[in-house]
């Protein structure tokens, strides 16, 4: 097992490095002048060279991305050309609030969506099965922003059961319940439906499988067939969804922090985006796809968890 | 003598696409107490099929359409899924064909183990993990200790087939239920596995009902035998009668099939032509085309040939003997 999660680690950092020189050669070639930018839009052509040299824009490629990872190193995410504040510490001001909706939506969307997927899976060519599948289709269907709109007419303007947006405590409270619900609604609905979709095949294909059988000829009850023998099994898949979904999740949180005026990175990237700040963006997209690397990381320590052929291997 | 299991007129149908082929067709006969009953056939002819429906573990396309299914002198078919699963492990126990899947990957050997004795032993953890040890040296495992913790991917077909055996065992069947068992091991193993066989059937008092397509096999562990053609029963006596004096073609024909060491031929000799597949539709004695003799007989064409007692317990089904 160590040699596995040793391989995993040494991928990762590989992974991290090519992913900085992709984010970063990107926005070197993007059309735009971060350092126009940053001069402001009365500068001279002057104090824009000004600028650029201050930046360090004027030395030769290498030089600026290895400058660039030298800073990473040290944990300097650079400085948002607009606010003139460390990137850093406006990142980590909004993270909480998108880990929070991200999790939640995770939560939300596995307490929904394995179970059904079980329940579709045992009760397979039923009424029951049918309906499911047919509901977890418009579940996959339905976009991320119109259910979020939806639901803000409906539970927050119309019924006023929860508050219309923002964000300012963890979902494990009471108040940051009632603050993520919807939100993690919207977000969650559709990864749910895609785990209920998975958890329902491959809890058929174990439920085929020779122990199983093997399982049910002991005498069993079938509870802990189901439970036991065939669901541990059945969550192999499962899981490889989870770290795949969760990339999902938080392309989805910039729509949803939008919506539901959540002030988290999504809704930063936009705004990042929208007003051309260069290094917001650049620093922004790496964390972003920092966590998701980190999920998958986890994902494959719960593979160890489960599966011992792995664990031994 | 007490019969443990008594299958009478079963007749069992796999859907596919939508239509019903009848696989075993009117299937009868019985295992005593402290009896090894084989069911022989070639590939395909409905062995694992008649243990399943035994089992009442049937693939999902599979159902039992008539007979009766006695085992202890209840009908098994008569049950409900739940009642059917009181049966299950405790009354009959199952080894199956494929030692490679058919223990769960990701429990340990001793969790799959004891989980069946305390079930059915009615016995806490730690004295399960004392059976659990003790079966496992029955059937003839080193460092019995070790394997408990170990899992399925650690350990060989052939340790798992015996552990497949300690675990079925460990339950005190009255009926066991073994298809194919050895199939999977080389051939010392699976003389081990016989001889073990037969030592825990005299040991525990129980009925075995043994699948396998080894004639050799047969030889060893059988009391009595039932060949199997394309799901209909063509020949049933004691190991003595179906050996000295087979009358069906088929078995005639299976018996050259084996290998025979003694006499220096190596030669197997197959049946000639092909196994029929259960959606293809056949008129008469289902063995017609590939029966030496069937060109002597018209009845053979038009109409199946019934069960005849020809000695006492030796019954054929073939319009020659008469
Ligand atoms: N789930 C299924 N659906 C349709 N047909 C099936 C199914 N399972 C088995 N069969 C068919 O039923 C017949 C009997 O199968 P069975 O597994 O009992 O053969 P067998 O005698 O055990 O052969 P082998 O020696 O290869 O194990 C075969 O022709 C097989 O193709
Ligand atoms: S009934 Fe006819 S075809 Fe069938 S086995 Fe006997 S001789 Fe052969
Ligand atoms: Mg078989």
């Amino acid at each position: 097992m160590k040699r596995y999660i040793v391989k995993r680690l040494g991928m990762i950092v590989i992974l991290l490095l090519g992913l900085t020189f992709i984010v970063f050669s990107s926005l070197y070639f993007a059309p735009g002048d971060p350092a126009e930018i940053a001069a402001g839009v009365s500068a001279t052509a002057e104090e824009v060279e000004q600028m650029r040299v201050y930046l360090g824009l004027d030395q030769p490629f290498f030089v600026q991305y290895g400058n660039y990872l030298a800073g990473l190193l040290h944990g300097d995410l650079g400085t948002s050309l607009i606010t003139r504040q460390p990137i850093l510490d406006e990142l980590l001001v909004r993270l909480p609030n998108t880990l929070n909706l991200a999790v939640a939506s995770m939560i939300l969307a596995c307490l929904v969506g394995i179970p059904l997927g079980i329940v579709a899976a045992i009760k397979k060519d039923t009424w029951i099965d049918n309906l499911l599948t047919t509901v977890s289709l418009f579940g996959i269907s339905i976009p991320n922003f119109w259910l979020g709109s939806i639901l803000i007419i409906v539970f927050c303007v119309q019924l006023k059961i929860f508050p219309t947006g923002g964000m300012s405590e963890p979902f494990w409270t009471a108040k940051g319940f009632m603050q993520v619900f919807l939100p993690s609604l919207s977000l969650g609905l559709q990864v749910a439906a895609s785990f209920m979709r998975i958890g329902r095949s491959s809890m058929l294909d174990v439920l085929q499988s020779d122990y199983i059988r093997t399982a049910r000829s002991k005498g069993l009850k079938e509870r802990i067939v189901i439970l036991i023998h065939a669901l541990k099994n059945a969550m192999i898949p499962i899981l490889t969804q989870m770290g795949t979904s969760f990339g999902g999740l938080l392309g989805g949180a910039m729509v949803t922090e939008q919506v539901f005026a959540i002030n988290g990175i999504g809704s930063y990237l936009i705004n990042a985006i929208n007003q051309r700040n260069y290094y917001a963006v650049q620093s922004t997209v790496l964390v972003i796809a920092f966590m998701f690397v980190i999920v998958n990381l986890i994902v494959d320590l719960l593979y160890c968890v489960i599966d011992p052929r792995i664990r031994y291997d | 003598m007490e019969k443990v299991l008594d299958i009478q007129n079963l007749c069992a149908t796999f859907s596919i696409q939508k239509k019903d082929y009848e696989v075993l067709h009117d299937i009868s006969f019985s295992v005593n107490r402290n009896e090894t009953v084989c069911v022989v056939g070639e590939s395909g002819c409905g062995k694992s099929v008649t243990t399943l429906c035994v089992m009442q573990l049937l693939p999902g396309n599979g159902k039992i359409k008539s007979g009766s299914i006695y085992l202890n002198g209840t009908d098994l078919t008569k049950l409900s899924k739940k009642e059917v699963r009181k049966f299950r492990g405790k009354k009959m126990g199952m080894i199956f064909q494929e030692p490679m899947t058919a223990l769960n990957p990701l429990l340990t050997i001793g969790y799959q183990l004891r989980e069946n004795i305390m079930n059915h032993r009615g016995v806490n953890k730690s004295e399960a993990n004392k059976l659990a040890l003790e079966y496992l040296e029955k059937v003839g495992i080193a460092n019995p200790d070790k394997r408990l913790k170990q899992y399925p991917f650690q350990l060989s077909g052939g340790l798992r087939q015996r552990i497949l055996i300690a675990m079925v065992l460990s339950a005190q069947p009255d009926l066991l239920i073994a298809d194919e068992p050895t199939t999977a091991l080389d051939v010392t193993i699976q003389k081990q596995v016989l001889s073990l066989l037969n030592d825990l059937k005299k040991e525990m008092n129980a009925a075995i009902l043994f699948i396998t397509h080894d004639l050799g096999v047969v030889a060893e562990i059988a009391d009595r035998v039932v060949v199997l053609y394309a799901g209909r029963k063509v020949e049933e006596g004691t190991t003595k009668q179906i050996f000295k004096n087979p009358l069906h073609p088929y078995t005639i024909g299976l018996m050259k099939a084996v290998p025979n060491v003694d006499l220096d031929e190596f030669v197997i000799q197959p049946i000639p032509g092909t196994f029929p597949n259960i959606t293809e539709k056949i008129e008469g004695c289902r063995f017609n085309p590939r029966c030496p003799h069937a060109n002597t007989c018209k009845k053979c064409f038009e109409e199946a040939p019934q069960m005849l007692e020809v000695e006492p317990g030796h019954y054929v089904a073939c319009h020659l003997s008469k």
